[in-house]
């Protein structure tokens, strides 16, 4: 092979490897989606997933939440300073956090946490067996265990984003008032007046859309998991990185769609 | 069990046969061709050395993998090329124990024995599903104390009991079972095969057990087939094993590491 081939099929190699890999990804995720809509369910699955995805990840998300706002604030205030335009940091936080960082950087921290675990749990069943297991007992294991887990997904992420928000406008708020000498009174009334339910309603339906990327991304890597501690620990990692880096691209997908001209 | 059987197969017809069924993994042919037959209510041991596709020949069977050639039939149907939910009512007339037991671990031991009834077409009431597992339970040695627990509080020997209860609670036509000693010791394996001999007596189900074990062959097996470099080599009953010639089932048998098998494979 001539050196300009051998270079042009290291460069085709991961290209074809990548599209393979969306391509099969694509399949899990339509194989997931259609099991939603079509019996039997497993109602218990998914409350227990809910549970898990939804209910647990409240303080990572709320502690996230807060500091964000806080953080936010400060930096809005600084900004503002040079233009004197310190009275906007109540409405550009509750826009930050709305539109963007409560989603994001909410569904970043429940990526971390949710997607390995999905991805190291169902890849050890994968290799303990489990999963073949599950067919034995005729039952389909997508059905089983991907769906529910991306119902709950899809149904506890708009939930935990609603309390981020709350929080990270909370967070605001707090060093606001007590660190940026804002009356309380004033802070809340130019909250509420640049508040807008298209910034909570976008930011929701974001948090379904990462709500589905996270946990497909975890049960996808956890059913093609290789062999052993190495297979599920790499399973684990891959399912982080994939749901980190599609949320952010399906965010700017999303904000370009909600907000773009 | 003869109530399940379907009218289409003839009585006197294999249970389960292999019929030139090949499989590779790219270069790797694991099975070359293999021809075997498991009468009704017979129980069959396959045996071979680690790595010899005991395991793909099971799995073939269930339809975990899809055989590259030849056919596989259960109860005279064709079953090697139907989908994940064709398989599935056929499924339903089948147990098996897999060799780590492959008790779903985020599962109390009682609602793993019952999850054919907690759930899909056999669903049964909560309280009637736990009364059905617990007496499965029982009948594999296991109190109701253990029944409540989670799998991984169990030890090993108590694992493999909990799967073959599960195994056996819809009162399975056919029994898989790999490897059932693996990993236990030997009066835990005795116990093991002694209650997988007694149930399947008990049940008069058609078992498949595959093993490296030779106490497993001693006390399960009515016949014996030896599988080595993808093939049958030979089969028969089992009181005929100890007698036949076979310089490959000889050193099998006898555990020696010179003859015909190649130790380091």
């Amino acid at each position: 092979m001539t050196p300009i081939l051998a270079f042009l099929a290291a460069l085709g190699r991961p290209v074809l490897a990548l599209c393979a890999g969306v391509g099969r990804f694509s399949l899990f995720a339509f194989g997931a989606f259609w099991r939603l809509f079509a019996p039997p369910w497993h109602l218990r699955e998914f409350w227990r997933q809910a549970l898990r995805i939804g209910y647990f990840s409240l303080p990572v998300v709320g502690f996230t939440a807060v500091f964000t706002g806080a953080a936010l604030a400060l930096q809005i205030y600084m900004g503002g300073a040079r233009f004197n335009a310190e009275q906007v940091v109540p409405s550009i936080v509750e826009i930050g956090i709305l539109r963007e960082l409560g989603p994001v950087l909410g569904a970043l921290m429940v990526a971390g946490r949710v997607s390995a675990a999905l991805a190291a749990e169902i890849g050890a069943m994968r290799v303990s067996e489990q999963i073949d297991a599950l067919r034995t007992l005729s039952t389909d294991p997508m059905r089983y265990l991907t769906a529910p887990r991306l119902a709950a997904g899809i149904l506890t992420m708009p939930l935990l984003i609603l309390v981020a928000d709350s929080l990270g406008i909370f967070g605001g708020y707090l060093v606001g008032v007590r660190r940026l000498g804002f009356q309380p009174d004033a802070y809340l009334q130019a909250t509420i007046a640049a508040f807008q339910w298209m910034d909570v309603v976008s930011g929701l339906v974001k948090a379904a859309v990462f709500g589905a990327v996270i946990t497909l991304m975890g049960c996808y890597h956890g059913f093609n998991a290789g062999r052993g501690a190495q297979g599920v620990g790499r399973a684990a990692t891959n399912a982080v990185v994939g749901a980190s880096a599609l949320i952010l691209a399906t965010n700017y997908v999303l904000t370009e769609l909600f907000f773009g001209s | 069990m003869a109530e399940h059987s379907s009218p289409k197969a003839a009585p006197n017809s294999p249970m389960i046969e292999w019929r030139r069924t090949d499989k590779r993994f790219g270069s790797n042919h694991v099975l070359r061709g293999i021809d075997l037959q498991v009468a009704r209510g017979e129980s069959c041991v396959v045996i071979g050395g680690s790595g010899t596709g005991k395991s793909v020949l099971l799995k073939t069977a269930l339809g975990l993998l899809k055989p590259d050639g030849g056919e596989i039939l259960i109860d005279g149907q064709r079953v090697d090329h139907l989908s994940e939910a064709a398989r599935f009512p056929l499924m339903n007339r089948m147990g098996v124990l897999f060799q780590g037991g492959a008790l779903f671990d985020s599962l109390r031991v009682w609602e793993n024995v019952a999850f054919r009834k907690l759930r899909g077409a056999g669903r049964r009431a909560l309280a009637e599903a736990k009364e059905a597992a617990v007496e499965k339970l029982r009948r594999v040695g296991l109190g109701p104390d253990a029944a409540e627990r989670y799998p991984a509080e169990l030890s090993g020997g108590m694992q493999k009991r909990a799967a073959l209860a599960r195994a056996m609670m819809a009162d399975p036509e056919i029994l898989f079972v790999d490897e059932p000693t693996a990993g236990l010791d030997p009066i835990m394996s005795g116990v093991i095969n002694h209650l997988i001999r007694e149930i399947v007596t008990e049940s008069g189900a058609t078992a498949v057990t595959i093993t490296h074990d030779l106490s497993t062959l001693r006390t399960v097996a009515d016949k014996v087939a030896m599988l080595h470099q993808g093939k049958i080599i030979w089969q028969g009953p089992v009181a005929e094993a100890d007698t036949d010639p076979n310089p490959c089932l000889r050193q099998f048998l006898a555990g020696r590491a010179e003859g015909p098998i190649e130790a380091v494979r």
